[in-house]
């Protein structure tokens, strides 16, 4: 089963797909432009729809999505995290 | 494509619809009442109420002026009964609708009354009712299709499934010669050079950035600290978007990989040609469904993430999600699911094609969800405050 997914093998963070992911289930993430797999662990319950980090960022680190700019940091976020509106903001606006 | 025709209405002015409607269309917020009760009288009519039409001026009046006339040209309408609170701008309107050649009477109220109005009004839709109950349809190329596009409630699963399900689509009938359109200008906000990137030439390029420029300058100037809760909306957010740049970058999957950008609309204009056309305008759903169906175009595809229930009077509503979630508990409102595209289930190709062979059902006279569920919604887009 794919738990979540990401669009270009450089993204950030990946979307979860599935409901019910729990902190500690390991998630099996799909990169869509290049039809191959990853795994990693999540440290946090993550709804569906909802981000996961796939590396550790530092307040003020860009955020890559489609392997495009989507907004910086505001509060650090480790790998396997909720990444959302809490830890992420726009640079536009 | 597998799709070469569909069975469709050819006009007067041979453009082809994929519905029959026969409207009552009031000028004014004050004409109604006297419309509803017409299409109250003759069956098979219908009202599109809306809450304009007093002392607009300048570009915000010719807006409207030029959505109505748009709505009643619309091929996915057969005739049209407008009525105005006075003669001289019902007639404005109905000039422009019969431009198109189909059967349109105008009425207006003062010095008659709702009473004497809607009686004479009534007349008329009768007739133009049963005149309109006896059009066929008949076999029409598919390159004389129009479609639109537009996303709502959009979450993550909109950018890698259903905004992207609509961009395979645009594709394949950008390749056959088909006229399409998106828009909502704001909601490019992070990814508007990767539409100045697909614009057909520097010319185009400049129309384009400078529309996209207009709409930051009306954010800048209303915004308060920022535009959370708004764009994105609440329900974006509960959905897992998180910037404003993010939902950008899932908006514009939905013009695909191929289609180039071969020109700019104002809101409510036109296209000239065939191709993928970019139209400034609000990221609303009702308000750019309106405007898309006052252009001219006769199906609409919508992908939605947690579910906009949005439809339209006149113009076919598909839509399409890949949360499963929503697909399981809001089921009654999708036409399309594609979500067994996030478990690598079904291909981008095959969840296009499965809109595809949608969009023809659709075009041949099956009822979208929104339509069989009443949704009717009608937006026009205000520019500024009334005199």
């Amino acid at each position: 089963m794919i738990h979540c997914v990401l669009h270009d093998p450089n993204d950030s963070v990946a979307v979860v797909v599935v409901e019910g992911i729990k902190a500690g289930a390991t998630l099996t993430g799909l990169i869509l432009d290049e039809d191959r797999t990853i795994t990693l662990e999540s440290r946090q319950d993550i709804p569906i729809g909802h981000k996961v980090a796939l590396k550790d960022m530092a307040v003020g680190d860009t955020v890559i999505k489609y392997g495009v700019d989507i907004g910086k940091v505001v509060a650090p976020i480790k790998k396997g995290e909720h990444a959302h509106v809490h830890n992420i903001k726009t640079k536009r606006w | 494509m597998r799709q070469t025709t569909f069975q469709g209405y050819r006009r007067e002015n041979n453009r082809v619809g994929v519905r029959n409607h026969v409207i009552v269309l009031p000028v004014d917020d004050i004409s109604n009442a006297a419309a509803e009760a017409v299409a109250n009288n003759i069956k098979g009519t219908l009202a599109i109420p809306h809450p304009y039409g007093r002392l607009q001026f300048g570009a915000d009046l010719e807006l409207h002026f030029r959505t109505l006339i748009g709505t009643g040209s619309s091929p996915n309408v057969a005739a049209v009964v407008v009525i105005g609170i006075e003669e001289g701008w019902a007639k404005k309107v109905v000039d422009g609708i019969a431009t198109t050649g189909k059967p349109v009477q105008g009425f207006g109220i003062e010095l008659h009354g709702d009473h004497e109005t809607i009686r004479r009004a009534s007349a008329a839709a009768r007739e133009l009712v049963q005149w309109a109950s006896e059009r066929q349809r008949s076999e029409c190329a598919l390159n004389e299709l129009w479609v639109s596009c537009k996303c709502g409630e959009s979450d993550t699963t909109s950018g890698c499934g259903s905004n992207p399900t609509v961009g395979d689509a645009f594709d394949k009938l950008y390749a056959a010669g088909c006229t399409l359109v998106f828009g909502e200008t704001t909601e490019l906000t992070g990814g508007e050079m990767i539409v100045a990137g697909r614009c057909r030439d520097e010319n185009v390029r400049r129309d384009f950035m400078r529309v996209f420029d207009q709409y930051q300058d009306v954010i800048q100037r209303h915004k308060t600290t920022d535009l959370s809760d708004s764009q994105p909306t609440k329900g974006n957010i509960a959905g897992g978007l998180t910037t404003i740049e993010e939902k950008a970058l899932g908006n514009i999957q939905k013009i695909g990989k191929k289609c180039v950008v071969d020109g700019v609309l104002d809101k409510a204009e036109m296209p000239r040609h065939p191709g993928l056309w970019f139209m400034d305008s609000s990221s609303a759903a009702a308000e750019m469904v309106t405007l898309c169906a006052a252009a001219g175009f006769v199906v609409h595809f919508f992908p939605t993430g947690q579910g906009n229930v949005i439809g339209n009077p006149i113009l076919p509503v598909i839509k399409i999600c890949a949360n499963p979630r929503t697909v399981r508990t809001m089921g009654e409102h999708i036409d399309v699911d594609t979500s067994g595209l996030l478990q690598r289930e079904i291909t981008m190709s095959e969840a296009g094609d499965k809109l595809l062979d949608m969009m023809s059902r659709t075009a041949n006279g099956r009822l979208t969800a929104a339509e069989a569920l009443g949704h009717r919604e009608f937006v026009l887009t205000r520019l500024y405050e009334s005199a």
